[in-house]
């Protein structure tokens, strides 16, 4: 029988209460300014790509569909960062900040939004295909769940070799009801491969609800009929989820035992830029937009004993990172070549 | 000459590709303690143990994907389809992973990998299970789509086929696994057959018979039936549908002039529409009549013998369409 941490109720979401109540009372986990200052710096360039993007695509430099991860930023900074360099990521098609938590640069990732030739992908992809090689960052997946059993892959090849590397798989709740994800969590399972695999429960399927997609909400309770470890937390303190996905990738780094995680998360945005989300209340937003993890995150770094004049300067950073990844992306050439990566050597 | 099966060639090819290359294992429902379910993969598992020959239960998207992930960091997976009937429940892992990814990835993932397993009719096993589906794959652009007929055929293009740098898609004949073939004296290993090089079964300059995989024994026969009526036919198959060795073809039918084309699928948008296609824009001068097509009906397949044998292309469905492209009716 896997692990089962004490749940953590995040989110409740009934047919007779669409409104999600939040633990305001949590322990704090423990950290350090030079632990959090670089979780923070991550979460707050994602957050700038992500503004920047969307201000882009208002003007039309950015086409096809845009969906950004405003509001979950502390999900895939702190997951990734229980990482190794060796160990691979695999996300759906919201994932332009898993690609930056992983190490690919924001110059890169514009410009490919951007359809330029000095895109990750040399334009051929867009916002929903990020793949980097050199940060072994196995792709962003239009169509959704059917990138949960590459994960797996990628996890087999890691045991089939004996590399040691672990796979950690994102995708949202709105992926736990197709055919994919229940097949790459039963041959994880079955076949103990070092995979943690990850659910952004941002408790809106594009636009249709929790209570309105899945009989039961807990996502984490699949891993039970698999006897696989399972954890399910919120998503809001970046330290706490990367203690906590930690444990899962010491677990499939030493076991081999892949685990099933549900972090509960919120996006601030609608699914996409073309959705206005009417779906969710005014006063729902605003009540997650209060508990914004990247405040959250950049209060404590305070509470913790980082300076105002250090924070002050790595936020000066960011802002310059982004305008100079504006700038690349704004002055870099057009995509110009669609026949030379059909099929390899030909 | 020594003669094998083409169960023996594709068990020979992988086995001979799995002691060559430690990355390339096998993937598949009842591949390893079972033997397959055509016996393909007889005697693999000894060989090579459950870590390279690995039984997956019923969940070919899982499996597929499973195939795909592994094959982008550089294991060369080789992923048995019980039948090509049920690849249709991983197509997702086809053609919108494996096809896509390395473009999607501007060229940093290619994915080699190997889906093969047997495809076409059999023998009255009714409609689900007895499809071609070879016009499916060969529509997607980064698949490569392979459709041995013979022995030698089936090993020399199965071992080019992992190999290969990108997703193939290997059909084999589920009626065709207990043919026979001569293997030439001087085959080694490594004799390879190049993917989207076609070949001519029968020499002939009357006619022209192109057709793939079941479908060329069908031609041969309706050849040797025509030739006691005076009538050569020259039999070619193009053995991979994508890339499509148009050249071959089309020397051929600028040779005789006349094209029948031969497909056990069905008619509607099936390859054969595109076989013709190529023929008339290359050889159009040439032509003496309209190209013919024979396929299968356009119905899910009847499970009755008669029925089914009704269905399919046969020698007298052939014998008719060069005659009527030979103005002889």
């Amino acid at each position: 029988m896997g692990m089962v941490r004490a749940v953590v109720t995040a989110s409740m979401t009934t047919p007779d209460s669409k409104r999600v109540e939040h633990d305001d009372h949590q322990e704090l986990v423990e950290t350090t300014p030079e632990e959090l200052a670089p979780l923070y710096r991550q979460m707050l360039a994602i957050r700038r790509l992500e503004e920047a993007s969307a201000k882009a695509y208002s003007q039309g430099k950015i086409g096809g569909f845009l969906h950004l991860i405003i509001g979950q930023e502390a999900v895939c900074v702190g997951a990734i960062a229980a990482l190794e360099k060796k160990d691979y990521v695999v996300a759906t098609y919201r994932e332009h900040g898993h690609a930056y938590a992983k190490g690919v640069a924001a110059r890169p990732i514009l410009a490919e939004l951007y359809g330029k030739k000095t895109g990750c992908v040399k334009g051929l992809g867009g916002s929903m295909h990020i793949f980097d090689k050199a940060t072994n960052f196995l792709g962003g997946y239009g169509i959704v769940g059917g990138h949960v059993p590459i994960a797996a892959g990628a996890a087999f090849a890691s045991k089939y070799r004996g590399d040691g590397a672990v796979t950690l798989c994102f995708f949202g709740e709105g992926a736990s009801t197709i055919g994919g994800f229940a097949e790459g969590l039963a041959l994880a399972a079955l076949w103990k491969l070092p995979v943690v695999l990850i659910c952004e429960n941002n408790q809106y399927s594009m636009g249709t609800p929790l209570y309105r997609s899945l009989a039961v909400e807990d996502v984490s309770l699949r891993a039970l009929a698999h006897g696989m470890a399972r954890d399910r937390f919120d998503g809001d303190d970046v330290v706490k989820v990367k203690r906590r996905i930690a444990e899962a990738v010491e677990r499939a780094r030493t076991t081999g035992e892949p685990t099933l995680v549900e972090v509960i998360t919120y996006r601030f945005r609608g699914h996409s830029m073309s959705d206005p989300g009417l779906y969710r209340t005014k006063d729902e937003v605003e009540e997650w937009k209060r508990r914004d993890p990247l405040n959250r995150c950049r209060q404590r770094l305070l509470d913790v004993g980082m300076i105002d004049a250090d924070l002050a300067a790595l936020e000066d950073d960011v802002k310059a990172e982004i305008e100079d990844a504006v700038k690349f992306a704004e002055e870099s050439p057009a995509a110009d070549e669609y026949k030379k990566y059909v099929v390899k050597g030909q | 000459m020594a003669v094998i099966s083409y169960r023996e060639a594709l068990n020979q090819a992988m086995r001979e590709e799995m002691e060559r290359d430690p990355n390339v294992f096998v993937m598949g429902e009842e591949v390893g303690h079972y033997n397959g379910a055509y016996k393909v993969t007889q005697g693999l598992l000894q060989r090579f143990s459950e870590r390279r020959i690995v039984d997956a239960p019923i969940a070919e998207m899982g499996f597929a994907g499973i195939g795909v992930g592994a094959a982008m960091v550089g294991l060369r997976p080789i992923i048995e389809f019980m039948t090509f009937n049920f690849s249709l429940v991983a197509i997702d892992q086809i053609v919108n992973n494996a096809a896509k990814i390395f473009q999607m990835s501007g060229g940093q993932y290619n994915i080699p990998i190997v889906f093969r397993g047997p495809s076409g009719p059999a023998v009255q096993v009714g409609s689900q299970h007895s499809q071609a589906l070879e016009s499916y794959y060969a529509h997607v652009p980064g698949l490569k789509v392979v459709m041995p007929s013979t022995a030698l055929d089936a090993k020399g293009l199965l071992k080019s086929a992992i190999r290969d740098d990108n997703p193939v898609v290997f059909m084999e004949g589920e009626t065709l696994y207990n043919t026979t073939w001569e293997v030439p004296d001087s085959a080694s290993g490594d004799d390879l057959i190049p993917i989207g090089v076609a070949d001519i079964k029968r020499v002939g300059k009357d006619i022209t018979l192109i057709a793939w995989s079941k479908m060329v024994w069908t031609c041969l026969d309706a050849a040797k039936q025509l030739a006691e009526e005076g009538i050569e036919c020259e039999v070619v198959d193009p053995r991979t549908l994508r890339p499509l060795d148009v050249e071959t073809l089309a020397a051929s039918v600028n040779k005789t002039g006349r094209c029948v084309i031969v497909e056990i699928g069905w008619p509607v948008a099936g390859f054969g529409a595109e076989v013709a296609y190529q023929m008339q824009r290359h050889c159009m001068d040439a032509l003496d009549a309209p190209i013919e097509r024979v396929t299968s009906d356009d119905v899910p397949m009847p499970y009755a013998k008669n029925l089914e044998d009704e269905v399919q292309p046969q020698v007298k469905d052939i014998v008719a369409a060069v005659k009527r492209a030979l103005y002889l009716e």
